[in-house]
């Protein structure tokens, strides 16, 4: 098994009429992936690309039995599509949109408590079990089917994890992009759960960067629950300029977490395996794997 | 997006925050109008920089003199440092080191303050809310309280189901040491700090401090209030409020083109696409000895001409001594746009110093012929490694050419006396 999604999994695409959704739908479609509809309020009862449109993503959800959709939405309505897809039970929604207003995520934030859904971003370029299933926005000719997880928090630097990992001949079980928005869906602690009980998946690697949390959460995760299969992590920034300040609030309610520094130290003590450099992550887990 | 203390005022103002009387200057006779039109015997003269730390700061040409933040007992002290401010950089522990060059001050009554509170507001990444945080114990240390004494900090994450009640309100104000009427006027205010804070798409609101005068008044001395620069498209009136003036050089044009831009210390001009990859690119020089002249993300979505004004804005920097372009395309990033946009930049102005690309991912093989055919003076690097090693050693070389051509000169010049 990969986790998340496989070759059963049947995708809906919202905003598949737009020039964003057009592309990434056929690309999806070329790479073989099982996907059954599109959505587009306005437009229910045409067909794009060969798939059914429909108004609404209930409508979808009722005549193709759809688990996944994948959003491909204006950052002005992009919220409201994620909510369309909570309120319709779709397990796991995508959602690729960026620049999406913060508290707009702080309301679907809310929503999730409550529901069945499991949200991949905003901002994030998707989720890729190589051969099977590709939602988002991944460039397919990098991936190679292998054993490897890879979470990533930054978008473009997925790419370089899933190079490295596929030039060592690890090859990627199942590759997800976790956003790089403040506030996100999935978090590092989500897919590592998921990657630990994945039996297709012998090592993870996490791609972090500075601000926020996540990495701290992730190493207080991987504390108390210590992980079987290697971790390998890179955290990006430690040279970067200083960032704007969020005035004294932004300094006591992040206390002291945030800088690379803190990250690495806090991963380090959870018995991760850090990669100093971005060079060296899909070494770093070939290393590791080699001494078993 | 970040604006001045007078403009947030007069946000607060608008919603029934109480604020001091005061005028914002850009002239020392502005200034002495303002204070004697107001009237009183005692005000505040405020320099409008964005930048916290003001108080404790210095002004570059009077190292021991005091900071932005003052208090005149007379007109002719409004009058004195207006003068002192307006013009000079202040130099506080938030700006660069050269400090932030003064084009307003802010003139206020001042107050006669017996205690002093902090409030806070802003989107806690850890609750997924809007949180409140509020000390009875504010002012300039507000941050050395919270570490020593973490218990004497209130916080309050906002269900945005419910929105922030007077209960809530009223039990994080009990906690504040407030007599009753101030407790009152307090949990107003904190209401209606949220209810701007949701209004503006405020990504932060500070007060710091919250006076209580002794006239028993409540009143915000000073007002912070930053943006969510992603909410910007529905708060027009906000955006006119942007001061143009507060960005560096560079990072206006990188605003217009829309390019996340950041000016830094080094010699090796970097490009990337995407936030992560432009940090790693940091860092992978840096771990080779390098030093990066910048920090620079395109969005995945550029035109060709965009990324052009990048290269353009990166080779304006005379200190550049070689350029990094680190693209891995993906998603609506190809890479040959990248290579487009290098042999554009090339045919506009001619490139002085050596350009490294790695260029990987989406149409790479392609870009990669296409850039060869036109420009062969570009040096290409198979991955990360690669091109951070190649750009440090181009920069050291270059670094080296200069060096040699100066002591020419040099020599040349005592050789003709």
């Amino acid at each position: 098994m990969s986790v998340l999604v496989n070759a059963n999994t049947k995708v809906i695409c919202q905003g598949i009429t737009g020039q964003q959704g057009t592309f990434f739908t056929e690309q999806a479609l070329a790479s073989g992936t099982n996907m059954v509809a599109g959505v587009r309020p306005g437009k229910g009862g045409a067909r794009h690309l060969g798939l059914p449109v429909f108004d609404t993503v209930k409508e979808a959800v009722t005549a193709t039995g759809a688990d996944a959709s994948v959003i491909f939405v204006p950052p002005d309505h992009a919220a409201q599509a994620i909510h369309e897809s909570i309120d319709a039970d779709m397990p796991l929604v995508v959602c690729v949109t960026e620049r999406i207003p913060v508290l707009d995520i702080v309301g679907i934030k809310r929503a999730l408590e409550s529901a069945n859904t499991r949200l991949l971003g905003p901002n994030c370029p998707g989720i890729i079990t190589p051969g099977e299933c590709r939602i988002g926005i991944m460039p397919q000719e990098i991936f190679r089917r292998g054993r490897i997880g890879i979470i990533s928090r930054t978008g473009t630097l997925t790419y370089e994890a899933v190079d490295q990992t596929s030039k060592a001949n690890l090859g990627q079980s199942t590759c997800i992009g976790i956003g790089a928005d403040p506030l996100q869906g999935m978090t590092f602690c989500d897919c590592l759960a998921l990657f630990r009980d994945d039996d297709e998946t012998d090592g993870v690697i996490l791609i972090g960067e500075i601000g926020g949390e996540a990495e701290e959460e992730a190493a207080e995760y991987l504390r108390a629950n210590p992980s079987a299969k290697p971790i390998v992590a890179y955290v990006a920034g430690r040279f970067a300029p200083p960032g704007r300040r969020m005035g004294h609030a932004g300094a006591i309610i992040q206390h002291g977490t945030g800088g690379a520094e803190a990250k690495i130290d806090a991963l380090r003590a959870a018995g991760v395996h850090v990669a100093e450099s971005p060079v060296t992550i899909g070494a770093t887990m070939a290393q590791v794997l080699a001494r078993g | 997006m970040h604006i001045h203390e007078y403009q947030a005022k007069q946000l607060f103002a608008k919603y029934g925050i109480p604020v001091p009387e005061g005028g914002a200057a850009s002239t020392v006779d502005d200034a002495v109008r303002i204070a004697r039109d107001m009237g009183g015997d005692a005000w505040m003269v405020k320099a409008q920089i964005h930048a916290g730390g003001r108080r404790a700061g210095h002004f570059e040409n009077a190292p021991q003199g005091e900071g932005g933040v003052r208090m005149a007992k007379s007109v002719a002290d409004v009058e004195k440092h207006a003068g002192q401010m307006l013009g000079n950089a202040l130099i506080t522990t938030q700006t660069r080191p050269a400090g932030r060059e003064v084009d307003r001050v802010y003139v206020e009554r001042a107050c006669d303050v017996q205690s002093e509170l902090y409030l806070g507001m802003l989107v806690d990444r850890h609750s997924s809310r809007v949180t409140l945080i509020a000390s009875a114990a504010g002012g300039i240390n507000i941050e050395s309280i919270a570490k020593q004494h973490p218990e004497s900090i209130v916080k309050l994450a906002v269900d945005p189901r419910e929105g922030l009640g007077e209960e809530a309100a009223r039990s994080v104000v009990s906690e504040l040491a407030l007599g009753d009427e101030q407790a009152g006027v307090t949990a107003r205010l904190i209401r209606t700090m949220y209810e701007m804070f949701v209004d503006l798409d405020a990504s932060l609101i500070e007060i710091n401090p919250l006076a209580i005068t002794a006239a028993n008044e409540v009143i915000a001395l000073d007002a912070t209030l930053t943006f969510d620069d992603n909410a910007l498209f529905r708060h027009h009136d906000i955006q006119a409020l942007r001061d143009r003036a507060e960005l560096q050089l560079g990072e206006l044009e990188a605003v217009q083109h829309g390019i996340n831009y950041v000016k830094l210390d080094g010699n090796i001009g970097c490009l990337a696409s995407g936030a992560g990859t432009a940090l790693a690119t940091l860092d992978a020089i840096h771990l080779l000895g390098g030093e990066p002249a910048n920090f620079l993300d395109v969005p995945p979505v550029a035109q060709v001409g965009r990324i052009k004004e990048a290269l353009r804005l990166l080779l304006s920097d005379p200190g550049v001594a070689s350029i990094l372009v680190n693209v891995f395309g993906g998603g609506i990033m190809r890479c040959d746009t990248i290579a487009d946009a290098i042999i554009m930049a090339n045919r506009d102005t001619p490139l002085t110093v050596p350009l490294v690309a790695r260029l990987a991912g989406t149409n790479a093989t392609f870009a990669i012929r296409r850039l060869k055919d036109a420009e062969p003076d570009v040096i290409f690097a198979s991955d990360l490694a690669d091109a951070a090693d190649k750009a440090v050693q181009a920069a050291k070389q270059t670094k080296e050419i200069q060096r040699r051509s100066w002591w020419q000169r040099v020599r040349g010049v005592s050789g003709e006396t």
